[in-house]
């Protein structure tokens, strides 16, 4: 059963009540407009969505951390006030088969500890790095934090932009330029060689250069990846996590709710069935339930892919672009399993409850295990011994879960959405998918099997069917350089304008790209308003 | 040399930061942990076990109880029912803020008076001629903060589910483990909280049920660093920090008067004679001169700031307590910022500040200084509603 919208004009449409498309509504609600946002699915958040998939145990059902969104976002829609609460992660923790373990801690020095215990060099070069990093992260954010520049135009505001940005690179030193242009295009593991000997702590490292994207920790191009997620902010801390309140669905409903308070109205099971077109304009949307809503500006935060070849398909595209939407890369890689536990989850390595698993823990003892887990992966094969990213948010969010219960969270890779059987025989292999990653944690936390009560498996495949991420890719398309900035979604396009006029893109799939940031909704939203588009 | 507290041996050795400082004597812990991160966090989101034992403690027995700390304070307690705590503060002669604390009515003829500072002598001045006993129970009880939105479940499973009905601002004796405790539903967060006090002898079995029943709620013991923060976001003033007590201050220009520490609310003015009422009637009818708000920094500007040096923005972990001065736009100064914090949790840097009542509305413009690689400039910030935090579940 969908409802009906309450009124028969408005501003704007926004389809897809992702984090994204509900930052978009927000700010043109707050500037005014009259907006309607259309979301598909029961609940609102897409990606960034929490579920309680079993009783008295709410998961963060896709993503699980957050660290990349704006903190302007949060302050300009007052979003503490709409529920948001952000908690810090406090560690890292890294068990490994041999029983040892490694634990980074916020704490620098407790960290250099730790890391001397299998390199004094590497310990010592941790506050290098960290400020390296830092450095370029102040960097990225001038970048994050605007519109992509457009190499391509004469205009002088575009000029200025792209000289500015020069500038600001030509005042840091050369040694941190230099390292900027190797960053783009090296591998994860090459990067951190440039500092790091030590396997057990450059394997926990480089995944980050791994998220979201079929390539391995060896592939060109994944130290970009890596900064991606390096870049996020805590509270002018760079590189911090933290966990959303009551999941991270938290995010997208403190969204909502500033949305809301703003005005605009929010209707879920709502799917847009195709974007009305009219002489090269968009009119309007179809719902699947075969309401028409009209609006003289759609904005559509749902992947590129299904936003131009589905919602409005090829008849509407010049070939040229048709054809770059088509090259444009999402082939997901990664899975999801979310388990309520009845106890705490006992590491043999380090048992009991304690800080260390007030974090992240990964399953990534080595750079070799990753290697290993992505040719699998190569050859159209979920790993079998995979990498997995863990975490147990109801250790500091109790709300979670009933207590002295937990409910604990996988994010699994490889799990290619084209495996060889063909995507569409995902379900068949869930269950086979779900055991290897349960039994590779089994490994590490061996009473795991017996203390779950419930599990959910995610593939790519549940992903495009039931989220709408097309070949399940988590950030609406690859964070590979040919896809970012002035590229993403498309050469000429990364202005969040279409070719079509008055239709408008505004998530993942745009500038800055994937993750929980609200940046794309954001800048789409500012854009609009600036070129008075509605 | 501080003394301990009578939790001193549970919180020593918790206490694996060594991180310490002196609270009216005592020992108190600053955080448990080398930063107090986690203890703010769970305050905000679980539960904190604050250690407030310090505070100092009265106990007015007898008929005339209310009535001599109606003349003391600047409210009328004849009117306050058994069960039913009130906040407050007491005033000099000249109707100069003393201290500020709370009152309990715990039973016909008991009340219990809390404070920053030593309450008994300052009770004595005025005591003659009434039926009552005061008692100095400072050193009698232990007391401990329960606060955060978790802090009900906890002290339902420690207490019983009478909790439940304890309303904001109320008190009931209960018994925990079967050791009798007062508890009432205050504290100093701005959050759902309790206070729970207990015979010192008693005070540690209380404390080990009370984390043993939080123990699947992850409660946290908690630090002063923490409560710090939360105070500021509750937009409490601080007794020595924001304001200081009249019988103590060099300047008369130091001391303040309720209607200029935000407390004007707590005054019931009109009524029989008490503590520094002519003189708190002069000054209603004269107009304050200063008065206690909220500050929000501008962030944008902050950060711009900073740039001009280079360096990302740069927010302090803890609460900050040495003053900085306040100007309006004109580069007139009008005040000062008394305290402040980052609010993780807002996202904002907050301060409570005292100005010239012409600068106190809403949304008034000034500018607040700040320090940036060693040089003095300033930024805007704006005049807020006070608490800047007020989650619904603090009454609720
Ligand atoms: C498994 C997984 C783990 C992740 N982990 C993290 C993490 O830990 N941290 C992090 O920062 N990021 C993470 N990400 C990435 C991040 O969640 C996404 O990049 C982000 O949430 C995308 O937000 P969005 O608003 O752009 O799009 P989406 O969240 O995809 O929102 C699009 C919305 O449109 C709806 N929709 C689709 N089709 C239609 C239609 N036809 N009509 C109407 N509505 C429609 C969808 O239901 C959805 O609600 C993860 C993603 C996944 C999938």
């Amino acid at each position: 059963m969908s409802e009906h919208p309450h009124s028969s004009h408005y501003d704007a449409i926004v389809i897809g009540g992702g984090h994204n498309g509900l930052t978009a509504a927000a700010y043109l609600a707050k500037a005014g407009r009259k907006v309607l946002v259309l979301e598909r699915r029961h609940v609102l958040g897409g990606a960034a969505v929490s579920e309680e998939l079993y009783p008295g145990f709410t998961f963060s059902v896709c993503s699980y951390v957050v660290s990349l969104l704006r903190p302007h976002i949060i302050r300009e829609l007052e979003l503490a006030r709409h529920g948001l609460e952000i908690i810090p992660l406090e560690a890292s923790f890294l068990p490994l088969p041999n029983g040892d373990s490694l634990t980074r801690w916020s704490d620098p020095e407790r960290t250099r500890r730790e890391v001397a215990r299998f390199s004094r060099h590497d310990s010592e070069r941790l506050p290098e790095f960290s400020l390296a990093m830092t450095k370029l992260c102040w960097l990225a954010k001038r970048i994050i934090d605007e519109p992509a520049p457009d190499p391509a135009s004469l205009a002088p505001r575009e000029l200025l932009k792209l000289l500015r940005l020069g500038r600001t690179m030509k005042d840091d030193p050369t040694d941190l330029r230099w390292l900027n242009f190797k960053l783009l295009t090296m591998s994860a593991v090459d990067f951190l060689d440039l500092w790091f000997e030590s396997d057990v702590l450059k394997a926990p490292m480089s995944v980050s250069g791994i998220i979201g994207t079929f390539l391995g920790v060896r592939s060109p191009g994944t130290a970009y990846v890596l900064l991606h997620h390096y870049m996020g902010e805590i509270d002018g801390a760079f590189r911090a996590w933290g966990f959303s309140k009551g999941g991270t669905g938290g995010i997208s409903l403190a969204i909502a709710n500033a949305a809301r308070a703003h005005g605009a109205e929010i209707l879920e099971q709502s799917g847009v069935e195709r974007v009305l077109v009219h002489g090269g304009k968009a009119n309007g949307v179809v719902l699947e339930n075969g309401d028409t809503v009209r609006a003289s500006t759609v904005i559509s935060s749902v992947d590129p892919n299904r936003t131009f070849l589905r919602l409005v398909g090829e008849e509407h595209l010049e070939d040229e672009f048709a054809a770059q939407i088509r090259r444009y890369r999402l082939r997901g890689s990664s899975g999801k399993v979310n388990l309520a536990l009845d106890r705490l989850p006992e590491f043999s390595c380090r048992p009991g409850d304690g800080p260390h698993l007030h974090g992240d823990i990964a399953i990534a003892p080595s750079i070799d295990y990753l290697e290993r887990a992505y040719d699998e992966a190569k050859y159209g094969d979920f790993s079998e011994r995979p990498y997995i990213n863990v975490v147990i948010p109801s250790l500091v969010d109790p709300t979670v879960a009933p207590p002295g219960k937990h409910v604990m969270s996988c994010f699994v890779q490889y799990a290619p959405y084209d495996i060889k059987e063909g995507p569409e025989h995902w379900p068949e292999r869930r269950e086979a998918f779900g055991d290897a990653v349960v039994d590779t944690l089994a490994e590490y936390i061996p009473g795991l099997r017996e203390s779950i009560l419930y599990r959910q498996v995610l593939t790519p495949w549940d992903l495009e069917q039931e989220f709408g991420l097309t070949e399940g890719n988590i950030f609406h398309g690859e964070l590979s350089l040919d896809q970012l900035l002035f590229l993403r979604p498309a050469a000429g396009w990364a202005r969040y304008r279409t070719p079509i006029e008055g239709l408008w893109v505004c998530g993942s799939g745009t500038h800055p790209g994937g993750g929980i940031m609200g940046a794309p909704g954001e800048l789409a939203a500012k854009t609009m308003l600036q070129s008075r588009a509605l | 040399m501080p003394v301990p507290t009578p939790f001193h041996p549970r919180t020593s050795g918790l206490c694996g930061s060594l991180l310490w400082k002196e609270w009216s004597g005592y020992y108190a812990v600053r955080s448990y942990d080398t930063c107090h991160e986690r203890e703010y966090y769970a305050l905000r989101h679980a539960a904190g076990l604050i250690d407030v034992s310090p505070l100092f403690k009265a106990d007015l027995y007898g008929p005339d109880a209310a009535a001599l700390l109606s003349l003391v304070t600047v409210r009328n307690l004849r009117k306050l029912r058994v069960g039913r705590v009130t906040y407050l503060c007491w005033c000099d002669d000249d109707g100069k803020v003393v201290d500020d604390g709370t009152v309990t009515r715990i039973g016909e003829q008991h009340y219990r008076l809390t404070g920053n500072g030593p309450l008994c002598g300052w009770l004595a001045r005025y005591s003659d001629g009434f039926d009552v006993n005061v008692e100095d129970t400072s050193d009698a009880y232990g007391a401990l903060a329960l606060q955060g939105p978790l802090a009900r479940a906890i002290l339902v499973a420690a207490a019983g589910p009478e909790i439940e009905q304890l309303r904001f601002f109320r008190g009931r004796e209960s018994a925990i483990g079967g050791i009798p405790v007062l508890i009432t539903r205050t504290g100093y967060t701005g959050d759902l909280g309790y206070e729970i006090w207990v015979e010192r002898d008693r005070a540690v079995e209380v404390w080990d049920r009370v984390m043993g029943a939080g123990r699947p709620y992850r409660i946290q013991p908690a630090g002063l660093d923490a409560m710090d923060v939360t105070r500021i976001e509750a937009g409490f003033v601080l007794c020595g920090v924001d304001y200081f007590p009249a019988h103590h201050c060099m300047l008369d220009s130091r001391k303040s008067s309720p209607y200029e520490i935000g407390l004007g609310w707590a005054v019931n003015l009109d009524r029989e004679p008490f503590v520094g009422q002519r003189a708190l009637r002069e000054e209603v009818a004269r107009g304050a001169v200063w008065e206690l708000v909220g500050i929000e920094y501008d962030w944008d500007e902050y950060e711009a700031l900073h740039a001009e040096y280079g360096l990302p923005p740069q927010v302090t972990s803890g609460a900050w307590r040495d003053a900085v001065p306040l100007y309006d736009t004109r580069g007139r100064q009008i005040g000062q910022a008394t305290s402040g914090a980052w609010s993780p949790l807002l996202k904002k840097n907050l301060a409570l500040a005292t100005v010239r009542t012409g600068h106190a509305a809403p949304g008034t413009r000034v500018r607040v200084e700040v320090t940036v690689e060693y040089e003095r400039r300033n930024v805007g910030a704006t005049v807020v509603k006070t608490p800047f935090f007020d989650p619904a579940r603090k009454k609720a």
